[in-house]
């Protein structure tokens, strides 16, 4: 079966300083998958290159079989690839419908179209209803998002990237900087949201990683040190030494 | 005015449902424009009234087209005259082409032509200048602007030099046997047109392209990750503000049958910078606003005063210091109160601070004209007219009697003014809130 993200020895350096160092990476169709490592490992380097904000030195990146090497990010995400970002990254001046209402437009075939009024149409309506309810939001529909608590723009964060109805996604940190109870119900979202995709996720908290993910991605210093499900990571003696040594964030 | 403007009401879009009711409602809104539109000339009986009026809607069109670049797209150009330019000037060398046995084309639709001038350029130089927002785009416009108004100097066969380019609306053909010959009916002509325009550019601020110029304004990166080349929706943007300038500037060529350099100058684009920020670009109706007030003082102003342009300068800078939501964005501020039937209370407090500042106002203002009279008239003339007074000038007499009254208004606005704002507060809290 075609991977949903194939990476080919994908090499990325800024400015002579190499970050990511050769990762060849194959991320089965269908599956949750974490991506690990110490701050500094290139974690969030390598969503930039697979999602086009970042141009890669060497190699090449597959989406569904498709070279998407080079391409510009909204090109990438026209394939059916979507993220978020471990900075939330909102519409801060437009409501909450709108910032949802914006990210289904071009999924739905919208395009630059400045002949049809969005609040005639009716499938944006309702898969901006649908994105809200999940999200837990509807009674802030009319909101400014910038005015939204950090647990609520963190949500809406995770909103805008699934609402296109994209199959690939990639949450960057999505439970970062929340309480207990708040991550619940992030990782309860997030279940729900990604059933039936493919989700790639840099995430910190382990408890979280071994709840949700089937396979787990360890990258240390720009390299992918082991690949493989979270019982192998967990007994697996270089990902202890290189990461996980510290026994309590095992959880 | 200081009273504190929070913050998120700027640029806010509160979404509009689709229901009947509000769709009635908005209709109801254009409905009300247009028989005001056509009321006006009736009303106001002041025959120097409809010439300004006139300017007026050709100011509304161009400053509204504008605020689709700075209000919703997050583009500050500094050569948006440029369009409004020549758009105007193709508009007056097809009127001039027009008449019998020439060109089949009457005085209504010539905006059209205009527009489409207009936006033939805002294609060509948007090609390149929507590639980045912010400064990049800035210091594009201003580039392009100066690229425009030197050729003029050099193109004299389409710019007309420096008599500029004359034409004449009677010579084309009737549409309707609708005649343009007095004011009066190039009112009913323009007044038409900044309907029809000011209709579609709204309609275009709620179209998926407009909504994600709103977006690209925020976050031109998220844009981009949600499937939209931010480029893309910042050039339709600008092709769009392109033709809406063009018509304003095909009304322009209408109603005074010139055109010149001056029009698609930089003094041009400051003008419609200006008005527009002064309205409020945070609002669709702000541009209107906007476009009224500044074309109503520049025309008063400028028949009472030499330094006028100082005045709409100082104007500017106040709105920038202490209302930079603008003219909108005051009375939107005021609609919680509104709301809560608590805008009486504010009477009092905010005539107070307008009496205050008043009295500053005019200690300034007597400052600066004393300024101007002693610096630009000859030292023989020793008097001169203000505020219904003859003032001795060259005494030391008015300009005490001027400076206390600034510095007592000043004094008496800092104490005015809080007490303003804690009104507005008090009565701008929901029902019900302690």
């Amino acid at each position: 079966m075609t991977p949903a993200i194939e990476l080919v020895d994908v090499h990325k350096d800024f400015g002579g300083t190499p970050i990511i160092r050769g990762v060849s990476l194959a991320i089965e169709a269908g599956t949750r998958q974490a991506l690990i490592g110490p701050n500094g490992a290139g974690k969030s380097t390598l969503f930039n290159l697979i999602t086009g904000k970042h141009a890669v030195s060497r190699g090449r990146i597959r989406l569904k079989g498709e070279d998407i090497t080079g391409l510009r990010p909204y090109a990438i995400n026209r394939r059916g690839l979507s993220r978020s970002f471990q900075v939330t990254n909102i519409f801060p001046w437009l409501s909450v419908l709108e910032n949802v209402r914006c990210s289904v437009l071009w999924a739905l075939g919208y395009r630059y179209s400045f002949w049809q009024r969005v609040e005639r149409a009716r499938d944006v309506q309702e898969r901006a209803d649908a994105v809200l309810e999940q999200l837990n939001l509807t009674a802030r529909r009319h909101v400014p998002a910038g005015v939204l608590s950090y647990a609520e723009q963190r949500a809406l964060e995770i909103g805008i990237t699934i609402a296109g109805g994209a199959d690939v996604i990639l949450l960057d940190e999505p439970t970062s900087g929340m309480s207990r109870s708040e991550t619940e119900q992030v990782v309860q979202l997030i279940r729900e949201v990604t059933a039936g995709k493919t989700l790639v996720m840099v995430e910190h908290d382990m408890s979280v990683v071994f709840d949700l993910a089937d396979r787990i991605a360890v990258l240390v210093y720009g390299e992918v040190i082991a690949h493989d499900t979270p019982e192998r990571i967990r007994a697996s003696a270089a990902v202890q030494e290189a990461y996980l040594g510290v026994p309590q964030t095992t959880g | 005015m200081s009273a504190p403007a929070p913050a998120t009401t700027r640029h806010v879009e509160v979404a509009a449902t689709a229901s009947w009711t509000h769709r009635l409602r908005r209709l109801g809104v254009w409905l009300a424009a247009g028989a005001l539109l056509l009321a006006l000339p009736h009303v106001v009986r002041n025959p120097v009234a409809v010439p300004v009026m006139n300017q007026m809607g050709i100011a509304v069109v161009f400053a509204l087209s504008y605020n689709m670049l700075l209000g919703q797209g997050g583009m500050l150009s500094f050569g948006h005259a440029v369009y409004f330019g020549l758009g105007g000037f193709i508009a007056a060398h097809v009127l001039n082409l027009a008449g019998p046995g020439g060109l089949y084309l009457p005085v209504p639709v010539l905006p059209l032509v205009g527009g489409l001038g207009g936006l033939l350029f805002a294609a060509l130089f948007g090609s390149f200048s929507t590639r980045r927002a912010g400064t990049v785009f800035a210091m594009i416009s201003l580039g392009v602007g100066e690229l425009i108004a030197a050729s003029s100097l050099i193109f004299d066969g389409f710019f007309g030099g420096e008599e500029g380019v004359t034409t004449n609306r009677t010579r084309a053909p009737l549409l309707l046997g609708l005649e343009f010959t007095t004011d009066r009916q190039v009112y009913y002509l323009i007044a038409g047109w900044a309907l029809v325009a000011a209709a579609l550019m709204y309609s275009f601020s709620r179209t998926p392209v407009g909504r994600m110029a709103n977006a690209v304004r925020d976050n031109a990166e998220r844009a981009e990750f949600v499937g939209y080349s931010a480029r893309w929706v910042r050039f339709v943007s600008f092709c769009a503000a392109g033709f809406f300038a063009g018509v304003a500037g095909g009304l322009f060529a209408i109603n005074y049958e010139i055109l010149t350099a001056e029009n698609l100058g930089l003094n041009a684009s400051g003008a419609v910078l200006l008005m527009t920020y002064i309205g409020g670009i945070g609002y669709f109706v702000g541009p209107i606003l906007g476009a009224v007030v500044f074309t109503f003082l520049q025309s008063m102003l400028s028949d009472y005063t030499g330094i006028w342009l100082l005045y709409l300068g100082i104007m500017f800078l106040a709105t920038v210091l202490f209302v930079p939501a603008g003219l909108a964005g005051l009375i939107a501020m005021h609609l919680p109160a509104w709301r809560a039937g608590r805008l009486r209370t504010l009477a009092a407090p905010y005539a107070l601070t307008a009496l205050v500042a008043l009295v500053t106002a005019a200690g300034v203002i007597g400052l600066l004209e004393l300024v101007h009279f002693v610096v630009s008239t000859s030292p023989s003339r020793t008097t001169m007219r203000l505020f219904w007074m003859t003032v001795p000038a060259r005494t030391l007499a008015p300009w005490l009697g001027f400076a206390a009254a600034a510095a007592a208004g000043a004094l008496g606005v800092r104490w005015a003014a809080p007490r303003a704002a804690a009104a507005f507060a008090a009565a701008s809290r929901p029902p019900g809130a302690p």
